[in-house]
């Protein structure tokens, strides 16, 4: 069976660890021992059963009450297997919330329906928009703090809907839930009659999971160059389309064409196809010269080969950056030192733009990066190809940025 | 392609890529069923022929079974195999009947890769671990940097998006990469049963007992279980209530105990 991962967000204390302890519990997700080991913790700390201690099991997360760093957890339901990744909501740990939510190919955002909206809740809504989340759910969680109201629930609803219509999406469902009790969680709530949409699990189960682009054309990313016996293999991943032995590809941005002479797997030899999502290697009938980051691609339909990337990137860094700094953009086994020929900056909470012509980038702010390479980098459009539409940009060393790539580019 | 294959070619995609940031690589093999497992995948990432050692920590505490499985295989994998010991410590008669069992972790296990670490300078060590085995596993990053002291800044770990990961250990004096981390216990016993990967007898069950994770001898405990085969197994753990590590008492001697062994080193 294969799985589902999704990441919860939301303003910090909004309740996203305790909705996940309230998931496993009701989903008997929960070995005994370890619904044991939590009951003793809690009781150590002179509290209840806690939920939230489930995902948070550092002892400063316990203490302090507050979520640190992102985990990962697995539960299922009928229908399929999940995995939840829980994010912290403290924007000091923004980098470890858009680790998890990396990961992810759907996302719950969480809102206290007393306190409302928030300043993460609307910077967690844009980083899932830059990762290129579209499948979103929105909890309006602690619905007994505000009288299980239609009234708040209708007001906070219309909203959530204003905030995302900035980001050009559109949440799946909007549902009222107690988290701490379970409430329109795994099970329908009572005390809230007039609600007659899904439950969040029912929700989940909605949502789809992406298959490979297995029906577009070869991209086959290298990723080193092995010498085994005689042979010079060329190991890497298709991210695209169906590689086939006899097939002729162009290594792109060398543009040096060749015939794949034999696929090379351990254990399966004479494979004569794979797919997109196989790490495999190949050996070529010419001697060609070829390093990682070349991209093997279907000869009669090429990527696009980008001089120039524009896009917007949420910097995760605790370092500004300074518009003069050479940057790096690594994308897929791709990498090239880049110049910024033009940088907007945009505050991620509010969406406004801050400066147009900005020579100065703070954490957590998002960027309009124009950025030129220093060689042609092989893109495609991330709804396309995910694998090649996403990009990390590092700073001396350390990731500090990152984004996806949705416009046509220019085409070489 | 099914939810195994999906887990072994992420897993096959993450070795490649430490190798190909570091070549001073070892991976470290516990001879239990993840790292024997993790050893199978890196063969298959490597066409039967790993470029580098295989290493295994000593403490001399291990089950008998153990050494026989860990010999048997690596002469039969060609495995260049690099046993290491803290030698000192067990002069200075470290052991688990006169110490505490953090204390033996500390000295014998994480204190002996240490001393290997420095002496073959190694960059970067793969370990088998995964999410679902623990809590504080769970936070952990597929490419996770260790400070000269060994230590694990588990309050600030480095920005890993999607599968690009952090390849500067600059500060840091080796990484710790763990292809692994996306599977559960239930996964790896699927997987050993389609591959048929040669795993030690002392997983299946003898006289109504079996062991479902292996450390050392004086501190690991067998769980009842009539399951005599991979399959028995897999059916087990689908109904099963008890956590997998339940039977390794280093992780329980107080609340955070495994937080405090991670943050000194520990796997």
């Amino acid at each position: 069976m294969n799985t589902l991962n999704f990441v919860i967000v939301g303003h910090v204390d909004h309740g996203k660890s305790t909705l996940i302890g309230r998931l496993l519990y009701d989903t008997n997700a929960l070995p005994t021992d370890r619904v044991e080991e939590l009951k003793a913790a809690c009781n150590a700390l002179g509290r209840e059963l806690e939920f939230s201690f489930i995902t948070d099991h550092l002892q400063e997360e316990r203490e302090q009450n507050v979520t640190i760093d992102t985990t990962q957890i697995k539960f299922k339901t009928q229908n399929r297997d999940y995995t939840i990744i829980d994010a912290p909501g403290h924007k000091e740990f923004l980098k470890n919330m858009m680790t998890g939510a990396s990961q992810a190919e759907a996302a719950a955002l969480i809102v206290d329906a007393k306190e409302g909206v928030q300043e993460q809740t609307r910077r967690h809504a844009s980083i899932i928009a830059l990762l290129g989340i579209k499948q979103v759910v929105v909890l309006l969680n602690k619905m007994d703090l505000v009288e299980f109201s239609k009234e708040r629930f209708d007001q906070l609803k219309a909203q959530t809907e204003t905030f995302f219509k900035t980001l050009d999406m559109t949440p799946a469902h909007i549902i009222p839930i107690v988290a701490k009790d379970g409430d329109n969680c795994a099970n329908p709530s009572t005390r809230m009659q007039w609600y007659s949409g899904l439950t969040f699990l029912e929700a989940l189960d909605q949502f789809t999971i992406k298959e490979k682009p297995t029906n577009k054309p070869l991209r086959y990313s290298v990723q080193d160059v092995y010498k085994v016996g005689e042979k010079r293999i060329l190991v890497g991943r298709v991210e695209a389309g169906v590689l086939k032995s006899g097939q002729k590809i162009t290594f792109l941005p060398s543009n040096k064409q060749t015939v794949v002479k034999t696929i090379e797997v351990f254990g399966n030899e004479g494979k004569k196809e794979a797919e997109a999502g196989e790490c495999i290697g190949i050996t070529i009938s010419d001697p060609l010269f070829i390093e990682r980051g070349e991209i093997a691609c279907a000869v009669e339909q090429p990527p696009i080969i980008a001089q120039k990337i524009e896009s917007n990137v949420f910097w995760f860094s605790s370092k500004n950056f300074e518009k003069k700094d050479k940057i790096t953009i690594k994308l897929a086994t791709q990498e090239a030192s880049c110049r910024v020929e033009q940088l907007e900056r945009i505050d991620s909470s509010t969406f406004e733009v801050i400066e147009h012509d900005a020579t100065q980038l703070c954490p957590t702010e998002i960027g309009r990066f124009v950025l030129i390479p220093e060689k042609p980098i092989v893109i495609e459009d991330f709804n396309e190809v995910e694998e090649l539409g996403r990009f990390v940009l590092e700073l001396n060393g350390e990731a500090a940025g990152g984004g996806i790539v949705v416009s046509k580019q220019d085409k070489a | 392609m099914d939810h195994l294959d999906i887990l072994e070619n992420k897993s096959i995609h993450i070795i490649r890529e430490a190798y190909k940031q570091f070549h001073q690589l070892g991976l470290l093999w516990s001879i239990g069923k993840d790292s024997t497992t993790l050893l199978w995948l890196c063969r298959k990432a490597f066409f039967g022929n790993l470029p580098f050692p295989v290493i295994h920590i000593d403490t001399t505490f291990k089950f008998p079974e153990m050494y026989t499985f860990r010999d048997h295989w690596a002469k039969e994998w060609k495995l260049n195999l690099i046993i290491s010991k803290n030698q000192e410590a067990l002069d200075r008669g470290i052991g688990y009947a006169t110490h505490d069992a953090i204390t033996c972790c500390d000295e014998l296990k994480t204190k002996a890769l240490k001393q290997l670490i420095a002496q073959k300078k190694f960059k970067a060590i793969l370990v088998g671990i995964r999410r679902d085995e623990h809590g504080i596993r769970a936070k952990e990053r597929v490419f996770s940097p260790r400070s000269e002291n060994f230590t694990w800044n588990y309050k600030n770990q480095p920005t890993e998006l999607w599968d690009q990961y952090n390849s500067s250990a600059e500060s840091s004096d080796h990484m710790r990469i763990h292809p692994l981390l996306h599977w559960t216990e239930l996964d790896i016993w699927e997987y050993i049963k389609r591959e048929n990967i040669p795993i030690n007898e002392l997983y299946f069950a003898k006289n109504g007992k079996r062991y479902r994770s292996l450390g050392c001898m004086p501190i690991t405990k067998p769980i009842d279980s009539t399951a005599t085969t991979v399959d028995a197994i897999i059916a087990e753990l689908k109904t099963t209530k008890t956590a997998e590590r339940a039977g390794r008492s280093q992780d329980k001697e107080t609340a955070y105990a495994m937080q405090k062994l991670r943050s000194l080193g520990y796997m």
